[in-house]
């Protein structure tokens, strides 16, 4: 009888958290459904557009969301609507999704599928050989076939520019990274951002730390109280969700005790919103600065080529600094005009090709 | 408690309030819940393509299900479906990998290494219980986060160079069947699904056959009885556990070796292993009841998919619907308590 | 002339049975009304609908006089009426006096009072002569003592008529002896009493009038002067009934149960059997006679290999068992009816065909190359159904929707049908009615005439006297002697139960 009633509980439990959980995520369509309707004062033709999102899905404030936006411009400006005939979304509930998603995609007939997020890079290999008559795209990842388009970002060298100023801001000479799932993609960001840091101040130190998830708000938070705890004033993340961690502990820290300095380093959007706290009446942000990929970007900029019949099959196209697809937020609140000089000379290093910026760790 | 016939009606009559609370959802936010449930429909079995996807969606599930109820039948509580099925789905792949064997031995071979590998994890919380009284559920939470990062740690270090995935299987190794995607319209259907009726009915087989399930039974029934008629509690619960984690790890091998054919980093838990609890609970932990309470989950889970692009209705309806399903299971005394004032009303 | 209660022709159906037909059972105020019936007969649904548990399909029930609608158990207790339960429903870790006020808190504030819920437990408990500890955990006192904290339980809610549904079953001589001193005193403090039983010795001991049914049919309503154990016996079965067993003289032949200083510890390691010897022959039934929590249950767990012993040793015809599996106890040769029959003796959600084979579901011929033959099995069944008269739908019926006689000769008929060399009764009868104890009695002592050893554990001396041939009084975990039934009272047992020497025992009976 007790086993029984345990079971009666537990059942009840993980009915509620299903309600609970599906409750929570509800808004993305409604948020998004009325944006398809303007049509653009220039015909897109018949040409369609849709991408796969990984389990985060379109609302998860980072590149999934971003990808989304991108495609919803590039329906705007070529006056596509949104749906079957024009651009459209499929949203992945768990990684098996991917392939059936991918293929639905596939036989609604669209002419390009972007896959968003190196998860899906298999998923698009797979079908991108059994359907050939289609264009697909693959963000954040290297996919084979002839009719696969690749893009990529160069991380390392934004990494590099918001490493330049927590090198420049840091108080202690302590600065902390916290990675998501140890890849050779958030490498990247570590190895730009240790190299940004030493190139301006090689007395600080680069502690790298990898939350083995990017979607662990909890362990995010634990990893940022120990950085903080151990005198690391700015913690660069790239870690998704688990970043919003980080920002709950540096904002917890701001709101006990209004003076200390403590920072996070934002990703992929410009993480500002994410920062802003008030304490004893008076408005904070801890985001120093963001690292923003313009994923945006680089889906208007595929959709764009495919539409005019100059699809990069087969290619690797790196988005960086030059191409607009990497660059620093536009919020700079909490950055000094010194500190912003110098990461504009550092950009145009970059752009010089004085500095190469390194994209693994050694 | 209930008889036969409350036993089936309960969980149908369980399906059918969540459906309609689920379109009363979808009015109440401007949906047309006719519209939006001939698109799930459609999207589950409505074409070769879909329901060769709602097939392979359904083959995890069974096997989920047929693990959690096959430990809850000896009176134990599995929650480690999860990291039994990740270290099988890992454990299957490796062997994939690692052999070159002709595909009589080498497919076998690697379908064994999933279910052992699930066998040996949900060992563990087996032996616990036994000697130490330690809780099922308690270790077997745990072992869950234990396994997501140990497999995480193996595709990252071991069996790929720091890679996020691993190779791909050898087709030796492989469940994909070509014949199966092209009937399917390049679905991502696998011969897994064979494998899990086969399991079912081995399930039912186990239990409801063999000297060893009557034991199983009998201990998860009344313990005190079954040691009294000089059976061993403590083997039972051990060797209950190990068949649930084979259960489990075979359903972590269809995954590894059918449905993806590689095995990946998981940035959280794929959600199967705790479903299973809930297809479980529908099927009434019987064999028959599992594979209709995973077909139903796999249909559901299917057609979420595809309702948003063609109704417009969000996929997290479908998830409303799911928990209303198990919550009116679950709550499965009241409406045994309305059957029985209909009884009387009728008489 | 004045009845508190008068349930006139009540009627109640279940699907298929009809369990109360046209039953009239009128309680006078201040009375001892006992409602008499075997095992199934109807009482416990009579009282379910007279405490608002069952609506009837006929009849009516009054109060005072009054036409009353008891629709659901709260109702009967505005009405004044309690039930103190066989199975006593309290929280073990709760104290005494929290369980008494339970759902009836005095409250201050929105916390609880305990200081005047002690208070009127104390009070209550002074009034009705119902010594109880207060503050003592419920899981800490014994089951007589319990049964005065249910008792209680109804009184605080101001019962009136207080129904109690086999008060005896679980208690000592003792604890009866005080039991029926409680009932006097709640009679001269104006309360009315049904109780429900199927012993007649305490009809006759402690009631005023007796209401018989039979087979859900109202029988007769007498009063207890002036009738005989035998009258009430032959209403209530129907047939004439032979209160003492007929048997033959015993007739020992080689020892088959030897245990020689054996020691085991209960489950807080405490010694609860100390330094125990006893010998079992073969042909002679052993009664084991001693107030619960002496050691009993120790002592049958050790010798069935239910628990380890500390020291000592144990042999069944010459082989030592203390070291085995309890399977290979059971293979070597022992059959266990165990106290507690729904915890330890059946699988209640398994069906009777399964529970049949418990121990032997392994064996040819019901298991074949570990596949069961459930051919066999429910052959086996069909049989020991028919032997021992165990009245059950089918085999496939689960042993749950069985009554408590039927379950036990299930049980009975599954250990000596395995014929075992030694047979362990504990409490066989417990909560059965004459029918089906004599039935009981009778299939023990044919063992024993079968050349078997038969060791009794009863707590219903009783049952001790004339069943056993030799009886053998356990004291804190010893035997302390071993008497002849023929040469003893119940007195003597009484004393020596309760660890009085036997020397002494001739001197204490003139005090």
């Amino acid at each position: 009888m007790k086993k029984r009633k345990f079971g009666l509980a537990l059942s009840m439990f993980l009915a509620a958290g299903t309600i609970l959980g599906a409750c929570g995520s509800d808004d993305a369509d409604t948020s998004d459904s009325g944006e398809g309707g303007n049509s653009g004062e220039e015909s897109g033709g018949d040409f369609t557009v849709s991408m796969v999102t990984d389990v985060g899905g379109v609302d998860d404030k980072s590149f999934n969301q971003s990808a989304w936006e991108g495609l919803v411009a590039f329906g705007d400006e070529n006056g596509l609507k949104e749906g079957t005939d024009g651009y459209n979304y499929f949203q992945s509930a768990s990684d098996a999704d991917y392939v059936t998603n991918i293929n639905t995609a596939v036989r609604n007939d669209f002419d390009l599928v972007f896959g968003i997020g190196f998860l899906l890079q298999e998923a698009i290999e797979q079908v991108a050989a059994q359907q050939t008559d289609t264009n697909f795209a693959i963000v954040d990842s290297v996919g084979k076939g002839d009719n696969v388009a690749s893009i990529t970002f160069k991380e390392h060298e934004g990494s590099f520019l918001v490493g330049v100023a927590a090198g420049l801001q840091t108080k202690t000479d302590k600065i902390g990274f916290v990675g998501g799932v140890e890849s050779d993609l958030i490498n990247k960001f570590a190895a730009g951002f240790k190299a940004g840091v030493e190139a301006v101040n090689p007395d600080a130190v680069v502690d790298i730390k990898f939350a083995g998830s990017f979607g662990d708000a909890a362990r995010g938070q634990q990893m940022a109280a120990a950085m903080y705890g151990a005198g690391n004033d700015i913690i660069y993340h790239a870690a998704g969700g688990t970043g919003n961690g980080v920002f709950t502990e540096a904002k917890n820290l701001k709101k006990q005790d209004p003076e200390r300095e403590v920072y996070v380093i934002g990703v992929d959007r410009d993480q500002a919103e994410e920062g802003a706290l008030s304490a004893d009446g008076k408005d904070y942000n801890v985001t120093l600065t963001s690292m923003v990929k313009r994923v945006d970007v680089a889906v208007q900029d595929i959709s764009k080529r495919a539409m005019d019949g100059d699809f990069p099959g087969g290619e690797v196209i790196e988005y960086g600094i030059e191409e607009e697809g990497i660059s620093i937020a536009e919020t700079q609140d909490n950055l000094s005009q010194e500190i912003l000089d110098e990461v504009a000379d550092y950009e145009q290093k970059i752009l010089d090709g004085e500095i190469e910026v390194p994209s693994t760790l050694e | 408690m209930f008889n036969r016939v409350q036993k089936i009606l309960i969980p149908v009559i369980s399906v059918i309030l969540g459906l309609i609370i689920g379109a009363i959802v979808m009015i109440i936010s401007g949906f047309n819940p006719l519209e939006g449930y001939s698109a799930l429909l459609k999207g589950a079995v409505g074409d070769s393509f879909y329901l060769g996807e709602t097939i392979r969606q359904i083959t995890p599930y069974i096997f989920a299900g047929l693990a959690v109820a096959f430990a809850f039948r000896t009176g134990l509580f599995n929650i480690g479906v999860e990291g039994q099925l990740l270290v099988g789905w890992i454990a299957s792949v490796w062997v994939g990998l690692a052999f070159d064997l002709p595909k009589v031995i080498h497919l076998p071979m690697s379908i064994l290494a999933g279910a052992a590998a699930g066998a040996l994890w949900a060992f563990v919380p087996g032996i616990l219980k036994a000697r130490f009284r330690v809780h099922e559920v308690i270790v077997t939470i745990m072992m869950n986060y234990i396994a997501l990062h140990l497999v995480n740690h193996l595709v990252r270090y071991v069996i790929s160079d720091q890679q996020n995935t691993t190779e791909r299987v050898p087709e030796t190794a492989s469940l994909k069947s070509p014949f199966l995607e092209t009937l399917t319209e390049f679905s991502t259907m696998h011969f897994g699904i064979f494998l899990a009726l086969a399991g079912a009915i081995i399930f039912w087989l186990i239990l409801e056959k063999t000297t060893a399930g009557f034991e199983l039974r009998s201990v998860g029934f009344n313990q005190h009885a079954s040691e009294y008629a000089g059976m061993n509690v403590n083997r039972n619960i051990v060797f209950s556990m190990v068949i649930s984690g084979a259960f489990a790890g075979l359903g972590g091998a269809m995954e590894g070796l059918g449905t993806f054919g590689y095995a990946f980093i998981h940035s959280a838990f794929s959600g199967v292993g705790f479903d299973g609890i809930a297809v479980a609970l529908l099927g009434g932990n019987v064999a028959i009841g599992v594979v209709l309470a995973a077909a139903l989950f796999g249909i559901l889970k299917q057609g979420a998919l595809i309702m948003p692009i063609e109704s417009g209705v969000p996929t997290e309806l479908v998830e409303i619907v799911i928990a209303i399903i198990i919550f009116f299971v679950a709550s499965s005394y009241i409406i045994a308590y309305v059957l029985q004032r209909f009884k009387k009303g009728a008489k | 002339m004045e009845y508190v209660i008068e349930m006139l022709n009540i009627r109640k159906e279940f699907p298929g049975i009809v369990a109360n037909d046209n039953i009239t059972l009128q309680l006078k105020k201040g009375e001892i009304h006992a409602l008499l019936g075997e095992n199934g007969a109807g009482k416990s649904t009579l009282m379910n609908v007279l405490f608002g548990l069952y609506q009837p399909e006929q009849g009516e029930i009054k109060v005072k006089g009054k036409k009353v609608n008891i629709t659901n158990p709260n109702i009967a207790n505005d009405l004044g009426i309690g039930m103190v339960h066989q199975h006593f429903m309290l929280v073990d870790p709760f104290t005494v006096t929290e369980n008494i006020v339970l759902g009836m808190e005095p409250k201050k504030g929105v916390t609880i009072d305990m200081k005047k819920a002690v208070k009127d437990v104390k009070e209550i408990s002074d009034r009705y002569g119902l010594k109880v500890d207060p503050n003592a955990k419920i899981a800490e006192i014994s089951v007589g003592m319990q049964q005065r904290v249910e008792i209680l339980k109804t009184l605080y809610r101001g019962a009136e008529i207080l129904i109690f549904d086999e008060p005896t079953a679980v208690l000592t001589p003792q604890e009866i002896k005080e039991l029926t001193q409680i009932f006097k005193t709640l009679i001269s403090e104006g309360k009315s009493i049904i109780l429900i039983t199927h012993k007649l010795k305490e009809i006759i001991e402690v009631c005023d009038r007796v209401t018989v049914i039979r087979k859900g049919v109202g029988i007769d309503t007498l009063d207890v002067e002036g009738t005989t154990p035998n009258e009430l016996a032959s209403l209530m079965v129907g047939r004439e009934v032979l209160f003492r067993t007929e048997k033959k003289t015993a007739v020992p032949k080689e020892a088959v149960l030897e245990i020689t200083k054996l020691n085991v510890k209960d489950a807080r390691g405490v010694n609860a059997v100390k330094d125990l010897s006893i010998t079992l022959r073969a042909g002679e039934i052993v009664g084991i006679a001693g107030v619960d929590g002496n050691g009993q249950s120790e002592l049958i767990e050790a010798i069935t290999g239910l628990r380890k012993i500390s020291s000592g040793s144990i042999k069944l015809s010459g082989k030592e068992l203390s070291s085995l599996k309890p399977r290979k106890i059971t293979e070597a040769g022992i059959g266990h009816i165990p106290q507690d029959r729904h915890k330890h003796g059946l699988v209640l959600d398994f069906p009777i065909g399964e529970n049949m084979v418990l121990q032997t579901y392994y064996q040819t011929p019901f298991s074949k190359m570990s596949m069961l033959n459930n051919k066999e099995i429910n052959k086996k069944a069909k049989k020991l159904i028919a032997e021992f008269d165990v009245r059950t739908p089918s085999e496939y019926t689960e042993a749950r929707a069985l009554s408590g006689g039927n379950q036990q000769k299930a049980i009975i008929g599954r250990e000596v049908d395995r014929d075992p060399d030694l047979l362990i009764a504990a409490q066989p009868t417990r909560g059965l009615d004459v029918g089906a104890i004599e039935f009981i009695h009778q299939r023990l002592i044919d063992q024993r005439d079968k050349g078997k050893a038969v060791l009794l554990l009863s707590f219903e001396l009783d049952e001790i006297m004339n069943v056993s041939d030799r009886i053998a009084v356990i004291y804190e975990g010893n035997i302390i002697a071993i008497v002849d039934p023929k040469e003893t009272t119940e007195q003597e047992l009484g004393l020596l139960m309760a660890g009085s020497k036997r020397k002494e025992a001739g001197e204490d009976t003139h005090v």
